[in-house]
């Protein structure tokens, strides 16, 4: 059972609850296939750094989860089989990335000073 | 008065560190634009080592990331004044 986190982005012309289904419907193939979420974020609607075929603006969501390394093909498959997904990216999560993930979600990067987690003082001083 | 062969003053240059090590950062998270901005220039290029200073270890983690992010559109291929 590896930990895994994917981040696909949906076309902006759906209305909120098409968004909500799909996002739904990729959470259910996971759950069939017995992989657990850890962690389910919707970003909304952002503005992308390049426009996608012809759109600048996209859904995003993350999803993190464990399953077992056979899930991600079905997974794939799946998210290419659906149109509304303009991009997706899964990615493998080492114990110093879990670590982030679990820190991120305590809500301590969300502010721009304790960015560093730490010594943050002395970046700026070294001589 | 040229600097051709003057003594490079020693004590100026300030080593260079990586930042990564220094402050304990473990992962780079490709999730996140504004600290990747940090580590790439105006045309969103990924700066190299010797400016940046990291180690080669993090140097890829920091590629990795930024490659990642633009994947995923969070960060521009070819940004004009990025910063």
């Amino acid at each position: 059972m590896n930990n895994y986190e994917t981040v696909f982005i949906l076309n902006p012309v759906l209305s909120d609850d098409q968004a909500k289904d799909t996002v739904e419907k990729f959470v259910k193939v996971l759950k069939k296939a017995n992989a657990d979420i850890l962690n389910n974020e919707q970003w909304g609607l952002k503005k992308m750094a390049y426009p996608i075929n012809k759109k600048s603006t996209g859904f995003y969501n993350l999803i993190e989860f464990s399953a077992d390394p056979s899930v991600i093909n079905t997974l794939e498959t799946e998210y290419r089989r659906d149109e509304s997904v303009m991009r997706f990216l899964t990615t493998v999560l080492d114990k110093h990335a879990l670590v982030y993930n679990e820190r991120r979600r305590k809500g301590e990067f969300k502010n721009k000073e304790n960015r560093k987690p730490v010594k943050k003082a002395e970046e700026g001083t070294t001589r | 008065m040229t600097l051709m062969n003057e003594p490079i003053k020693r004590a100026e240059i300030k080593p260079k560190y990586c930042r990564f090590k220094k402050n304990g950062i473990k992962y780079i998270d490709y999730k996140d634009p504004d600290f990747l901005l940090k580590f790439i220039n105006e045309q969103g290029k990924i700066l190299p080592r010797r400016l940046t200073g990291t180690s080669l270890k993090f140097q890829k983690k920091v590629a990795q990331a930024v490659k990642r992010a633009r994947h995923l559109a969070l960060l521009p291929y070819v940004g004009d004044s990025l910063k």
